[in-house]
């Protein structure tokens, strides 16, 4: 096997040192019983090139997606990522590393987790922000949970439209820890129908822009909520231009981080961003780089706050969180740098400016309308005239990818399509996507 | 230590993205004033040649498994091979969109389903979910299965996971963060499980236990299959946190010793990057009577190929935002096929040598609280060293030889604990340069043991103020009022 580097005479001079006389007699203490009733898995073992060519296979019956145009989203973007971003995140100093338990020689790592943690409180307008989770889906589960420790009252309130994989989650954890999910239905314009809160709340999640693509108003909410938690789930993208929810009172920001830097893949690994108020500190999941100094007052980072942790608190932690998503987190830190603030506003305009477009060269069809007038910002829902299940079959096979429609349709919204529209898509890859829908429709 | 933040630079031109190709309305006509951003977060913008040297420089103040000997007990951090980094790359994989028709990916679901039935006969049980994103995340799934499965059989008042106290810190967080109590087991000196204290334990509330195989002290568990039994013989579930499984790959099988859930640690056993703190993953196996609520999706195969199950009404629910770290998962696949069963055999019995060499040398200068054969990694303690000197002395004086420190303080029930772990991946070569260098160590901790108290010297920083960074906590970069 390649990746060994003992040669037999090694190991023999070993096995004298230790006193053995046979490889198999390391192995004496596991009961024989269980060494019976092994069966191996009849897999050959290939060569390097052989590997390569098996999983090139894979590739090829993916293949049929190769080159189509994305309009895919529901919280996966297919945005631009800057050349520099692999070429750091290759740095096998940075990916062949472990957690930084020893931080003199993980001064990297943890330079990175703090500038990470800077970069989103900065974008949400928080205050502290943790080294990252493992998806948006599990940062909002997690905020749930810190809000119910927080608040003490054992329902969180939900709106409804919130991408159902974050509501999946959600569901799960509170489940476990007996949390009533109550769900707060969405208006006619698609935003959260915020007119009744119920009552003992430990928090109220809401997405911003939400599953419709709506932008919410979150203006006011806090006030209404009185001592239960705002916890908003949001687009970091978005936050280019729109107001960060911390402006708004917020008490947890939770994100998907993917569109900041990573790929698809096919849905992992992602990365989840998390942050909220300095007072609530003692209570945040997940691991935290802070500033400190050496011996000689030089400034140094290490891993902050971790009497809240796992390996410290055992069954009183916060969370059982250790490995999270530390080269994703940086990824999002590299690509928010080679951005700059202005790249980030330049990429969002982009991103709100051709949404709007093709929403009104959608609508200029016969028998498409927005389904809601609220504001949007690179993610809009449209009501169609025909099946959107046949629509959307006949967009993919004219090479055009668009959600399936089955989400809306289990948020209450029949007869529509959700399109996603990025930097990417050219105004005429746009108007070519628009010319075939509106064939479609002819046919 | 410099941070971007650190970096006074005026605003540069992006030259990332093409002028607007539609008409450009602006925020201002599109969106309410209300909903826009007043004031830009404080991003700095730097020319691409200045964001390559800050990071290549940070990286250089870090210390992978590429620049050299590892031996992080319990973190299995063996060599990560390059071709697997070049096939996750593949834009074929990478721009796969999660919500994509099932028809455009079969290629993805594939490997998914491929991965789950490797994995299944690895632990030798039913199924497997590779939704869990990490270790702990697979113990939490665990716990949401232990759960689930009592609930559905009306078991309610199953309320307690039994633990040894020398489990790994993520094990009684998870059965917490599931809504169990816990109970701790003392151990035995070498760690094994005291059947007599397991057997006060057990009781009908005891829902399940969690074992770590071989134990946190490199042990194997010589009467699993007696203490497998009396949890089932009371109706509790036994679940098996798989961070060790290098030590016995390839030759035994979890199922085989009593186990009901398993959890994998792709980024330990299966050689995929550690990534300074993930991305993991924690794939979990489940014996027959626990497939139903394995989480949703499931990756099925039928006539017309292999799709997403999402009826599967038993089910715990969704425990990630889609179906795990497929980039991830997929390194741990070509790792795998390149293995086939004789390379397994050859990682177990490389590793356990490894560290039964290293322990029998490094046991006539270092105290050895359980001499006996160990499995994957054993346990040294630094206590008697000499007068003054601690665990945490040593680790950072092996980093002036140029060695990561093993794992230290922990397992708890070890005083000063140094727990090495070489891995099947080291040569005898390097780890007689290690054994030498502890060796030097120990002679300096009572010739010289102010050069232990202070090192490191030849790391980018001197030892770290902890105590400041958690008393005065600063979190994010200090921004000076002028330069908001």
């Amino acid at each position: 096997m390649r990746y060994i580097a003992n040669t037999d005479a090694d190991r023999r001079e070993m096995l004298a040192t230790v006193g053995l006389g046979s490889l198999e007699q390391l192995f004496t203490d596991i009961p024989q019983r269980v060494k019976d009733r092994f069966q191996p898995l009849s897999l050959p073992a290939r060569t390097e090139m052989e590997v390569a060519r098996a999983l090139e296979e894979f590739v090829r019956s993916n293949n049929d997606w190769h080159g189509s145009i994305s309009f895919l989203g529901g919280g996966i973007y297919d945005h631009y990522i800057p050349s520099v971003v692999s070429h750091i995140t290759s740095r096998s100093e940075f990916y062949t590393a472990y957690t930084p338990y020893q931080p003199e020689v993980s001064q990297g790592t943890l330079t990175a987790m703090f500038e990470f943690q800077t970069l989103v409180c900065e974008l949400t307008a928080m205050e502290v922000a943790n080294a990252s989770m493992y998806d948006g889906a599990t940062a909002l589960a997690e905020g749930v949970l810190m809000a119910e420790r927080i608040v003490g009252n054992k329902r969180v309130a939900v709106a409804q439209p919130l991408f159902s994989h974050y509501r999946n989650v959600v569901d799960t954890y509170c489940w476990a820890s007996g949390i009533e999910v109550v769900e707060l239905r969405a208006t006619t314009e698609g935003r959260c129908d915020t007119a009744k809160i119920p009552d003992e709340l430990s928090s109220l999640v809401i997405q911003s822009p939400n599953a419709f693509g709506v932008i919410e108003e979150l203006e006011g909410l806090k006030d209404a909520l009185g001592k239960a938690l705002l916890i908003v789930v949001t687009n970091p993208i978005s936050l280019g231009l729109l107001a960060p929810p911390g402006q708004f009172g917020a008490d947890v920001v939770v994100s998907e981080g993917q569109p900041l830097g990573l790929s698809p893949s096919f849905g992992g690994p992602l990365l989840g961003l998390f942050a909220t108020r300095k007072r609530y500190l003692r209570q945040m999941p997940g691991r935290i780089a802070g500033q400190t100094v050496d011996t000689k007052g030089k400034i140094g980072y290490t891993m902050a706050a971790q009497t809240r942790e796992q390996h410290i608190r055992r069954e009183r932690a916060t969370s059982n969180i250790c490995t999270n998503s530390a080269l994703c987190a940086l990824a999002a830190t590299v690509y928010l740098a080679s951005l700059g603030a202005n790249g980030l506003q330049e990429v969002a305009r982009l991103n709100l400016e051709k949404a709007h477009y093709l929403a009104q060269q959608i609508t200029s069809l016969s028998g498409y309308r927005l389904a809601f007038q609220a504001p949007f910002f690179n993610e809009f829902t449209v009501q169609v005239p025909t099946d959107p299940q046949q629509l959307r079959a006949g967009l993919q096979e004219k090479g055009f990818l668009v959600d399936n429609p089955t989400q809306l349709a289990s948020l209450g919204v029949a007869d529509a399509l959700r399109f996603a529209v990025t930097e990417k898509r050219t105004k005429e890859e746009l108007d070519h996507m628009v010319k075939q829908l509106g064939e479609i429709q002819l046919e | 230590m410099s941070s971007i933040f650190d970096r006074k630079c005026p605003q540069r031109a992006g030259g990332l993205f093409p002028t607007p190709d539609v008409p450009t309305d602006g925020a201002q006509k599109l969106l309410p004033a209300s909903l826009l951003r007043r004031k830009a977060p404080r991003i700095p913008c730097l020319s691409e040649p200045e964001i390559v040297r800050h990071y290549t420089h940070l990286s250089k103040l870090n210390y992978g498994v590429d620049d050299g000997f590892y031996p992080l007990g319990s973190c299995t951090m063996k060599y990560n091979p390059k071709i697997n980094e070049d096939l996750a790359r593949l834009p074929g994989f990478t721009q796969a969109h999660p919500l994509a028709d099932g028809k455009l990916v079969q290629g993805s679901l594939r490997l998914l389903f491929e991965m789950s039935t490797l994995l299944s006969r690895i632990a030798g049980l039913a199924d497997v979910t590779l939704q869990p994103a990490a270790g702990a995340h697979g113990e939490l799934t665990g716990m949401f299965l232990v759960k689930r499965y009592f609930a559905d059989r009306g078991e309610d008042k199953r309320c307690r996971i039994l633990l040894p106290d020398s489990a790994h810190g993520t094990n009684p967080a998870s059965a917490a963060l599931a809504g169990f109590s816990v109970t701790e087991i003392p151990s035995r000196e070498d760690g094994t499980v005291n059947l007599g204290a397991l057997e006060e334990a057990l009781d009908e509330t005891v829902a399940a236990i969690m074992l770590t195989v071989p134990n946190t002290l490199g042990i194997f568990e010589e009467q699993i299959l007696e203490i497998t039994e009396k949890v089932h013989a009371v109706g509790g579930l036994c679940y098996f946190d798989g961070a060790n499984l290098n030590a016995f790959l390839g030759r035994a099988r979890p199922g085989d010793m009593g186990a009901d859930i398993f959890h994998f640690n792709l980024h330990k056993t299966l050689s995929t990057p550690h990534g300074g703190g993930g991305p993991g993953a924690g794939p979990v196996a489940v014996a027959e009577q626990l497939v139903e609520f394995l989480p949703v999706p499931r990756v099925v195969q039928d006539d017309a190929g292999y799709r997403l199950d999402w009826n599967c009404p038993h089910s715990i629910g969704s425990i990630h935002s889609f179906y795990g770290n497929f980039g991830v998962i997929l390194k741990a696949y070509s790792y795998l096929l390149h293995l086939g069963d004789t390379g397994l055999r050859e990682v177990s019995e490389n590793a356990v040598m490894n560290a039964n060499y290293v322990q029998e040398r490094l046991k006539k200068t270092y105290c050895l609280p359980c001499d006996r054969l160990c499995k994957h990694e054993f346990v040294l303690s630094a206590k008697g060293v000499a007068e003054g000197i601690s665990a945490l002395d040593i680790a950072k004086r092996l980093i002036d030889y140029g060695f990561h420190p093993p794992t230290i303080y922990f397992p708890l029930i070890v005083p000063e604990a140094l727990m090495i772990e070489p891995t099947e991946c080291e040569g005898k070569k390097t780890l007689d340069r290690f054994i030498e260098a502890m060796e030097q160590i120990a002679a300096e901790a009572k010739e010289n043991p102010q050069l232990l108290h202070d090192a490191p010297q030849r790391a980018p920083v001197f030892r770290l103020d902890q105590t400041r960074a958690a008393r005065q906590p600063v979190l994010t970069h200090p921004f000076d009022d002028s330069s908001g």
